[in-house]
């Protein structure tokens, strides 16, 4: 990846995470809101790879735990490990795949959900279940979903995809004299 | 034989050849992969533990301070920038409940405007009788605290802590445990403060909780958020013996014992009980409380300074 792309996967990650804590987090929808940065990690995982992905994903996370003066490494830890995740699944089964945006940001937020409950029960942070995996996370794995295809291209249009060598299957064929 | 030959091949006389390709070597890769996601998550670790254990005077409470102060402009610029759209998006979600919405209204005006009829003769009276007593423990609200007017930064992610930041800090005056208003009522306390920024735990959130009282009949309990929804109170700790109707009015209660007083002044109102129930096996009454301050659609908040602080 060049610095030119790392620049702009930064600006990305950076823009999102201030529009999640001004703006995002506070457009509640049917009990839940929509996690703009999860999104956005996720479609940087997919397009440019794991190491990117999970890079971008701490920066995301640093920024919005500044941000929101919140526990420093909680949200950054969620994020490290989403980009990573996404970026295998691109890089590997995920590869090609119309879809792969919409399955990935849907079971991600659904295991970003339960880590970051479990995250926050050891550090004796009061959390319901019920809430926190339920009420609030029901609607946003909902809207996470409507984000996936329209954030993926957008930031696909932002930081280009990798362009992954492909294993050739070719040989080539030597007459011996 | 070559290691590039099969045994085909080699029968037909042919030397195979696979042709190069680009790919990295894989072994290579995957311990790059491994190394940058193995640090990351350590510094994240490391980060979470520090932050955790050390609090408030922790080493990383300054980097966090600056970095915050760093970041206040791009917030505060993007906050201004979305404005117009969330407007729009307040407009339209309030179209769907404004009929339902303008009955309450209504309701409530007729009952507002009777109660103010009645509040000027309680005004009265209230003169005349505090100047009879002698409350040496009495809170004594608001003339003892100092308004800050601060506007929301920013709230945290994820359905896990309920919280906001606000543009005010401990350059205006701001300390932990201050009680957080608006013109509708309670909203929270300080939890955490930098010079220009302040975190105020919203009372929907799980550990908030408030000592409050029952205007009406004086019934005491503890204001908690009601467990499993997002912005619905209760009103625990209500004895059985004591009477608690629906429409009641719950406020702060604002006791002192001795050095110790509750963080938040008396009075304050927090919202409306919308019902109210009890069952045998039960030591307390389970009263609901529907909260004056919408949480969702905070736009700023005032802060609650004691004016000998400063």
């Amino acid at each position: 990846m060049s610095g030119t792309t790392w620049l702009r996967g930064l600006a990305v990650a950076f823009v999102a995470a201030m529009l999640q804590v001004v703006i995002v987090s506070s457009m509640v929808v049917g009990g839940g809101a929509p996690d703009l940065l999860l999104v956005t990690v996720v479609a940087l995982g997919l397009l440019r790879g794991s190491i990117p992905g999970a890079v971008l994903g701490f920066v995301g996370g640093i920024v919005v735990d500044i941000s929101t003066l919140g526990t420093l490494g909680v949200t950054s830890l969620v994020l490290t490990l989403a980009g990573f995740w996404a970026g295998r699944y691109g890089e590997t089964t995920g590869r090609g795949r119309r879809l792969a945006p919409i399955l990935a940001v849907g079971t991600i937020t659904l295991l970003a959900g339960l880590f970051g409950y479990i995250l926050y029960y050891l550090l004796a942070e009061e959390v319901v279940a019920r809430h926190a995996l339920l009420t609030a996370l029901a609607p946003a794995f909902v809207l996470n979903l409507i984000l996936a295809l329209p954030v993926h291209r957008l930031v696909r249009a932002i930081v280009g995809e990798e362009q992954r060598a492909e294993p050739s299957g070719e040989v080539e064929v030597l007459l011996q004299r | 034989m070559s290691r590039q030959r099969s045994a085909r091949s080699a029968a037909l006389g042919l030397t195979v050849r696979r042709v190069p390709t680009t790919i990295p070597s894989r072994g290579a890769g995957q311990l790059r992969r491994r190394l940058v996601v193995g640090l990351l998550v350590l510094t994240s670790l490391v980060l979470i533990s520090v932050s955790f254990r050390s609090g408030e005077d922790g080493p990383l409470s300054g980097v966090e301070s600056a970095g915050a102060t760093a970041l206040r402009p791009f917030a505060v610029g993007l906050d201004r920038v979305a404005q117009p759209f969330r407007d729009a998006y307040g407009w339209a979600d309030s179209l769907l409940t404004a009929r339902s919405e303008a009955e309450r209204l209504r309701e409530e005006n007729r009952d507002l405007l009777q109660r103010a009829i009645q509040s000027e003769f309680a005004l009265q009276e209230n003169k005349y009788l505090r100047s009879q007593l002698d409350y040496i423990d009495s809170p004594r609200f608001p003339a003892d605290f100092n308004p800050v007017v601060a506007e929301v930064t920013g709230r945290p992610a994820g359905a896990f802590t309920q919280a906001i930041v606000v543009a005010a800090g401990s350059s205006d005056g701001v300390r932990l445990n201050d009680p957080a208003v608006t013109a509708d009522g309670l909203v929270g306390v300080v939890t955490r403060v930098t010079p220009d920024l302040a975190r105020v735990q919203l009372l929907t959130d799980e550990a908030a909780a408030a000592s409050a009282v029952d205007l009406r009949t004086g019934a005491t309990g503890i204001v908690r958020h009601a467990r499993g929804t997002r912005e619905t109170l209760v009103l625990d700790r209500v004895r059985k013996q004591d009477v608690v109707r629906v429409k009641d009015e719950v406020v702060t209660a604002g006791w002192r014992a001795g050095a110790l007083s509750s963080l938040f002044p008396k009075g304050i109102p927090i919202g409306r009980v919308t019902s109210v129930g009890q069952t045998d096996t039960d030591l307390f009454q389970q009263v609901q409380v529907d909260p004056y301050v919408d949480f969702g659609a905070l736009d700023a908040v005032i802060l609650l300074v004691p004016s000998d602080r400063r």
